[in-house]
């Protein structure tokens, strides 16, 4: 009986709990969270073999803000327990969410081995260029002239961190840019990263409208990238050397690696393997 | 320690094959149906370098090394003095050196000990690729009664691959040892063994830690090496494909215990497997998996800290980074093998337990322990009922509470796929769905519920192995790789007509004050062995136990083992 039975069509708002976000009014992690509903529901993906994981941050609250199966772990490490969590469960579709400092500072080196480890994994990146949760202090990606922070009073001085050109070098399978000012854009990006086998990097301009009120300017900056994908890391790296950070909206890279994912080889009883001690 | 024992060390520079001929000798005491207990030590260098070779082979199970050693064997003296310390001998002791080599040190030959002297180059350069460790197996065999057609067996078997030549090379190295040894002053030559060896094991500390592993059901592993816990992740790398089980090397050890969680929550049982330094990188997330609760498995083989310490060799000074090293009041389980064979037993135990308690478990074995090879009988399969609790169907418009504060303080725990039970795991405080809340009273009822799933468990028997006299009135307290030489310590004592028991903590936490209370009924005098420099377990016991009256520490730091003697010499000189 069931078998004719047409299957509930998922909409976004299957996807979407009832906790209300902690997030300050006009934070671009309100778009971020109804571009993942909307990408989950385009591919009519079940709730309950989806799980979001995070770590810790303003965009690392999302888990708790989605219906599927959520992770909030410590700060920096939503990588590695994503990793886990694939590798133990291939079956399951798994997102990560988070943001400049969780991912690129405290979370650096797991983000690095997650390039080149190429799990089949949707990493989105929610890029604000500053620490919010803490009330504004200079990340990764902050530019180092920037003296709004009273940690860094003179400017953080230092370079800011270029997360799609490392992600190219360290082997991600999947690059793009998108801003949160176009959360349509952001959900077709999700999707097609989710469909790309590997490990995807979706960063996402997402403006901290309390400590960076500047960012608000972001919406009139951002600009449709002209180039089409490539598989050419290089020639993605090349480009994204020059830009300015505002070429927004399109898939960067696609590269053409298989996803990893160990195989258990059998399914021998353990005490079979008592043979190692024997005499 | 019953049965009649023999202990010997081969010793020699990088290159004099000492350890190779101590696996030899290890294997055909073992075909000689002996029991056998062997350690290592080696010199800094990453490969070669001066080594020892410290065997004790008998009749019975061997519990640890004994207070000396019969018999050194320096195949050459290059460096060797550096391990004096770790080679006490006596009068009664025999060393055989190579006059051709120099001569024997100072630091061994002070100890009063006879010395012989065998030209083992000598006697292996008339033989056509002879070798001189094979000349040093063969006068070990003859004196500890070791008889040929063994030897032969295992020749063949380990020489296999290198053809016949190589095989009766060793062969007539090895009588050429035999034959020179013939009128050498005697060390304890051992009654022959029992014929039948099918129910015994050759096994590492290390490797039966693999094996609890898997008989307790983990099947991901993430591993990032380190000294001397590598031989755990190492074993179970080719193991767990076999039985349907992954292991990844993570990139840190921040990785290699967040990738376990994953695994975890996503319902498979997961392990990983490190030192001190590794131990101190995972405490955040240990505290993390207590939170949300996720079952999961830390084995720390214990090395000597802090920082990098002495990374080769062995002491029992992480019991406190692993009891009290979590921030906040994190009620979690930490449990300690107390021999090479148990390593396998309590690595299951802390498996089922996590998993059914749904928390982390830190089990401390060490570098002694986990290095240790030895002949012994084989493990017998224990299988616990129980295992990690599953939500039942939940009635139509039913929110599922995954963190509900139920009677046991465990809470039915859903695994991604199982649709209705969608849920975040949380290292925030929460409420009973999930939610994070900074409330007092989520946070109190949550503490509450994770500390009483711990509290409220029945351990059974396991919480300690209690052996002696039942009306004792002095007991030894002792933890992990001190109990060794407790146990020998305790049948000594026994022989002599002294009434002790000895009881070892499996279970360090949580707390069993009743049942050790009742072990203690009795008991006057008690004391407390292990191998720290500050008497780590000592103080941890003072804090959570009520001790008697009398009560004295017995404790150094690694990397020197507490010798059977030095305990019988505290009890019996105590009145």
């Amino acid at each position: 009986m069931d078998a004719c039975v047409k299957q509930r069509e998922y909409t976004a708002k299957d996807y979407k709990s009832e906790v209300k976000p902690i997030w300050c009014p006009g934070c671009g992690d309100y778009s971020v969270l109804a571009a993942i509903t909307r990408a989950l529901a385009s591919m009519q993906l079940a709730p309950e073999n989806v799980a979001v994981v995070s770590g810790i941050g303003c965009s690392s609250r999302i888990p708790a803000y989605t219906s599927v199966y959520g992770f909030h772990g410590v700060h920096g490490r939503a990588l590695p327990v994503a990793t886990g969590l694939k590798i133990a469960r291939p079956d399951l579709t798994v997102l990560v969410t988070g943001g400049d400092g969780d991912g690129f500072s405290i979370g650096g080196n797991h983000f690095l081995h997650a390039c080149r480890r190429n799990v089949d994994l949707t990493y989105i990146v929610m890029d604000n260029q500053v620490y919010g949760m803490t009330k504004g202090q200079a990340s990764p990606t902050t530019e180092p002239d920037w003296e709004g922070s009273k940690l860094t009073p003179d400017g953080a001085g230092i370079e800011s961190f270029h997360p799609l050109v490392v992600a190219l070098a360290a082997g991600a399978n999947f690059v793009a840019r998108c801003s949160s000012s176009d959360p349509n854009n952001v959900a077709d990006i999700i999707t097609q990263a989710i469909r790309h086998p590997g490990f995807s990097l979706v960063q996402v301009l997402s403006p901290c409208v309390t400590f960076r009120p500047e960012q608000q300017e972001w919406k009139h900056m951002v600009r449709t990238a002209v180039v089409d994908v490539t598989d050419d890391a290089a020639r993605a790296a090349r480009r994204l050397m020059t830009d300015d950070g505002f070429n927004v909206g399109k898939v960067l890279y696609k590269g053409n690696r298989p996803a990893w994912q160990p195989e258990p080889k059998g399914a021998v009883a353990v005490a079979e393997l008592e043979a190692d001690f024997a005499l | 320690m019953s049965g009649q024992t023999v202990s010997l060390v081969m010793a020699g520079s990088g290159g004099a094959g000492v350890v190779t001929a101590g696996s030899l000798l290890l294997e055909a005491a073992a075909r000689a149906g002996w029991y056998a207990y062997m350690t290592r030590s080696s010199g800094p260098q990453i490969r070669g370098g001066e080594a020892a070779v410290m065997l004790r082979l008998g009749t019975e199970p061997i519990a640890s090394h004994d207070d000396c050693f019969h018999l050194l064997v320096g195949v050459d003296w290059q460096n060797v003095g550096r391990f004096a310390a770790e080679i006490p001998l006596g009068p009664q002791s025999l060393i055989i050196g190579d006059p051709g080599e120099g001569e024997t040190p100072e630091v061994f030959t002070r100890s009063g000990a006879q010395q012989i002297a065998l030209p083992m180059k000598a006697l292996a350069k008339k033989i056509p690729d002879g070798r001189p460790n094979m000349v040093a197996f063969g006068a070990i065999a003859a004196l500890i009664g070791l008889t040929e057609d063994v030897v032969v067996g295992v020749l063949r078997d380990t020489l296999k691959r290198k053809g016949e030549e190589a095989i009766a090379a060793s062969l007539a190295a090895f009588r050429a040892g035999v034959e020179a040894a013939a009128d050498f002053p005697a060390v304890p030559r051992l009654p022959a063994g029992k014929a039948d060896t099918s129910e015994r094991w050759s096994i590492t500390g290390n490797e039966a830690t693999g094996m609890g592993a898997l008989r307790g059901g983990v099947r991901f592993v993430a591993a990032y090496p380190i000294t001397p816990a590598t031989e755990v992740l190492e074993w179970l790398a080719p193991a767990l494909p076999k039985v349907g089980g992954v292991l990844v090397q993570a990139e840190d050890e921040l990785a290699s215990i967040n990738q376990i969680i994953g695994g975890s929550y996503g319902g498979v049982p997961s392990l990983t497997a490190t030192s001190g330094p590794g131990l101190a990188l995972m405490t955040e997330s240990l505290g993390l998996a207590v939170a949300a609760e996720v079952p999961i498995v830390v084995i720390d083989v214990m090395r000597v800290g802090p920082s990098t310490g002495i990374a080769t060799k062995s002491e029992q000074a992480d019991l406190n980074i692993a009891v009290y090293g979590l921030h906040g009041d994190a009620p979690h389980l930490v449990l300690a093998p107390t021999s090479v064979a148990d390593c396998l037993f309590t690595t299951q135990w802390a498996v089922h337990l996590a998993e059914s308690l749904q928390t982390a478990a830190i089990v401390l074995t060490d570098q002694a322990m986990g290095q240790a090879r030895a002949v012994m009988p084989r493990a017998a399969a224990v299988s616990f009922i129980g295992q990690r609790e599953r939500p039942a169907a939940l009635a139509e418009g039913v929110q599922y509470k995954r963190y509900a504060n139920t009677a046991s303080g465990v809470s039915p725990m859903a695994i991604p796929g199982m649709a209705g039970f969608m849920y975040t795991a949380d290292g925030l405080e929460h409420n009973e769905t999930g939610t994070p809340s900074s409330q007092a009273s989520d946070h109190q009822a949550q503490l509450d519920k994770r500390l009483r799933k711990l509290t409220g468990y029945n351990y059974g028997d396991h919480w300690a192995d209690i052996t002696g006299d039942e009306d004792a009135d002095t007991a030894i307290l002792t933890w992990g790789s001190s109990a060794g030489p407790a146990r020998e310590a305790l049948a000594r004592l026994r022989a002599a007509g002294h009434r002790v028991k000895l009881v070892a903590v499996r279970l360090i936490s949580p707390v069993q004050p009743e049942k050790f209370a009742a072990a203690l009924e009795g008991v006057e005098r008690v004391l407390v062995v292990e191998q720290s420099h500050s008497g780590q377990f000592h103080r941890y016991l003072r804090a959570q136990y009520d001790l008697p009256r009398q009560v004295r520490a017995l404790h150094h730091p690694g990397p020197l083992p507490v010798r059977p003697g030095a305990i019988v010499e505290h009890i019996t000189q105590w009145s």
